[in-house]
């Protein structure tokens, strides 16, 4: 079930939460919003559910306006940050509950609703807790109730609101690899929120992000990281270096140094921003390599097998961060406190409209 | 990992000469202890035991002839009736403004939340004084129920305005807390997987302030039997008519039967111990099916 959202706009008071949201959600495929919080990235989702009704526009299911519809009949599962399982039910009567809400005529038997719970407690591998109430159980087994309870219904579409906000970095990561091979088996139209951008490069199909209510940029997690759409997406999905630079005839400079991005080609004269990923910073032992920055070793933090380094380039401001692999770092010899030099390979210039070429020596802001 | 646990292990056995920074030493352990248990024996056990004691003083057969004497028994009667009708009322009343308070967002509420603390800010006298004012003969309405022969004012239906009145606060001021702090995801759930409103209250919302609402009702309960200013002022006392117990025990205790005062002060005490006992008794139950629903 494809999910279209066209000119969806929500406030909150003078707060916009949405503004003029349209986005097709393809079927089958697990989407991510991904932003900072405050970017209605949640607002849309409950939109979605029918947990939030919005000011204007439309919310369509596979085609059908599902608008109006109430959130009980909308046919959604969702999960929760925090689960919101049943405190006082069993972990059995949680998942079952679903079902035995429905309609006496519609309700399945006794013996096929306790079939088709212990099934999905077998689906997310936690049969053996049917008769304990949720809280003897640990987060990220909660999570994984709260996931079955959400699929008992059979819902259309499948909502996550910060699935696994609430829990430690190793469980999470766990439960998100669980997450994307669970719905590489069954196939359902999935919509999870996340502040993440690792977790949702890592696990979805799709990447909407999302800023102060508007979609910044949409597709596939290599397209976007690859090709941010502006400055906020580039910065947004990772670590960034900003350096001041010179644009003229499609080419980037930063000093005496031509930065060979992809995309200046399009870009107009002017003073330009470069955007350069601090694993694209490529540290020399000396400056015979073209338009090299010399710069000082200010701090140095090995993370298993990466080396951050916190540099200080003469003129600029703040301090750029490069990451390199732990042995070549050794075989530079770096120490706090070394010369060095630096030279951005790769990049993104964005320019910024109305500047005109601003001093070319200064580098970094 | 076994002698990580061994390690464990022996640290916890050399622990017990250790002391958590927020322990005090023993003397003040004792006494505070001492102070709480002075104070509540001699504020709630002594006056107890003597209530107890004026009461079976001269023996069982002189307290049952004086709660078995008709005006008495008019006054259980009556006091029966009030809390049978008063504590549903406040009960549904409480749940509905609690709900709508902690789960919605409307204009008014604050005012609304003010309005439910009132009757705890007037005092019971000029709650009942008010009552009068509105309804009796010389009142705003009087007239209009002396027409339609309705007697409020001196009659039962006034003290049940006026009990309700004055214990509308207990149900609600309990279950606003509890369940702004509970906030709305699990109705949220239980909406989207299909349940309707009524569904989602009495399987959801329900079970969840079940404590809160058992709270809020048993102090409702001791206070409708025990309000005496307002009673005393709309309800004319009429022996055997119009007075409820507390009424009745003043009226006994002003013509000096000091042992039929106590004797149905002890039923009223008794009420309230078993009241207690109820819920201890519920709150037992629940902890050992929930260790059932566990193991």
């Amino acid at each position: 079930m494809s999910i279209e959202i066209e000119h969806v706009n929500k406030r909150f008071g003078h707060f916009v939460a949405v503004d003029d949201v349209t986005l097709s959600l393809p079927e089958g495929q697990l989407t991510a919003l991904l932003g900072p919080s405050g970017s209605g990235k949640t607002s849309l989702l409950r939109i979605i559910a029918g947990l939030e009704f919005p000011d204007s526009g439309r919310i369509r299911f596979h085609g059908e306006d599902a608008t109006d519809v109430h959130v009980s009949r909308r046919g959604v599962g969702f999960v929760f940050q925090h689960y919101a399982l049943f405190k006082h039910m069993t972990v059995f009567d949680n998942v079952a509950y679903g079902l035995t809400v429905q309609p006496r005529r519609l309700r399945p038997s006794k013996a096929e609703i306790r079939n088709r719970v212990t099934r999905l407690l077998e689906l997310v591998q936690l049969d053996w807790t049917a008769n304990r109430l949720p809280a003897q159980l640990s987060g990220g087994q909660r999570q994984r109730i709260a996931l079955a309870r959400a699929l008992a219904v059979e819902p259309k579409v499948l909502l996550l609101d910060e699935p696994f906000g609430a829990l430690d970095a190793k469980v999470r990561a766990e439960l998100r690899r669980w997450l994307r091979r669970l719905h590489d088996e069954i196939h359902l139209t999935s919509v999870f929120v996340t502040h993440d951008q690792e977790e949702a490069l890592e696990v979805s199909d799709r990447i909407v992000v999302m800023n102060q209510g508007r979609v910044e940029q949409e597709g596939t997690p290599e397209e976007v990281y690859d090709h941010p759409a502006n400055p906020f997406v580039f910065s947004f999905l990772g670590q960034v270096n900003l350096f001041h630079a010179r644009v003229q005839d499609g080419q980037a400079r930063i000093g005496d140094l031509a930065l060979p991005t992809a995309a200046t080609g399009d870009q107009p004269e002017g003073h330009g921003l470069a955007y350069v990923r601090p694993h694209d910073i490529e540290i020399l032992a000396d400056d015979s390599a073209q338009g090299a920055l010399a710069a000082v070793v200010e701090g140095i933090t090995v993370v298993g097998p990466t080396a951050r380094l916190e540099l200080k380039v003469a003129g600029a401001r703040d301090l750029i961060h490069a990451e390199l692999p732990k042995s070549r770092l050794r075989s530079l010899g770096l120490s706090q406190g070394s010369n060095t030099w630096v030279r951005p390979l790769n990049g993104r210039v964005f320019v910024e409209p109305g500047r005109t070429p601003a001093d070319p020596e200064s580098v970094g802001m | 990992m076994s002698t990580i646990a061994s390690h464990i292990h022996g640290t916890r056995a050399a622990a017990p000469t250790w002391r958590r920074a927020t322990e005090e030493p023993a003397w003040v352990r004792r006494l505070l202890i001492g102070i709480a248990l002075g104070f509540l024996s001699l504020f709630l056990v002594l006056p107890l035991t003597v209530v107890l004691y004026g009461a079976f003083e001269q023996g069982l057969q002189v307290w049952y002839a004086a709660i078995t004497e008709p005006d008495a028994q008019a006054a259980i009667r009556l006091t029966l009736l009030v809390v049978a009708i008063v504590v549903p009322i406040n009960l549904v009343f409480g749940v509905m403004a609690a709900w709508a308070i902690a789960k919605f967002e409307f204009r008014g509420k604050s005012v609304l939340i003010t309005l439910i603390d009132l009757p705890f800010a007037i005092s019971p006298v000029v709650v009942g004084l008010i009552f009068v004012i509105l309804l009796g003969s010389q009142g705003w309405l009087g007239p209009w129920l002396a027409e339609h022969d309705l007697r409020v004012i001196f009659a039962v239906p006034g003290i049940i305005i006026v009990i309700a009145f004055g214990t509308m606060p207990f149900v609600a001021r309990e279950l606003i807390p509890l369940m702004q702090q509970q906030g709305k995801e699990e109705e949220e759930s239980s909406l989207t997987l299909g349940a309707n409103g009524w569904q989602t209250f009495w399987r959801v919302t329900l079970p969840n302030i079940k404590w809160g609402v058992i709270y809020g009702v048993i102090l409702c309960n001791a206070r409708a039997m025990g309000e005496f200013g307002a009673v005393a002022v709309v309800s004319g006392r009429i022996r055997g008519e119009t007075n409820t117990m507390p009424l009745h025990i003043e009226v006994l205790y002003n013509e000096y039967l000091f042992t039929a005062a106590f004797a149905v002060s002890s039923l009223l005490a008794g009420l309230a111990i078993v009241t207690i006992a109820v819920k201890s008794l519920v709150d037992w139950r629940d902890e050992r099916q929930r260790h059932q629903a566990a193991a």
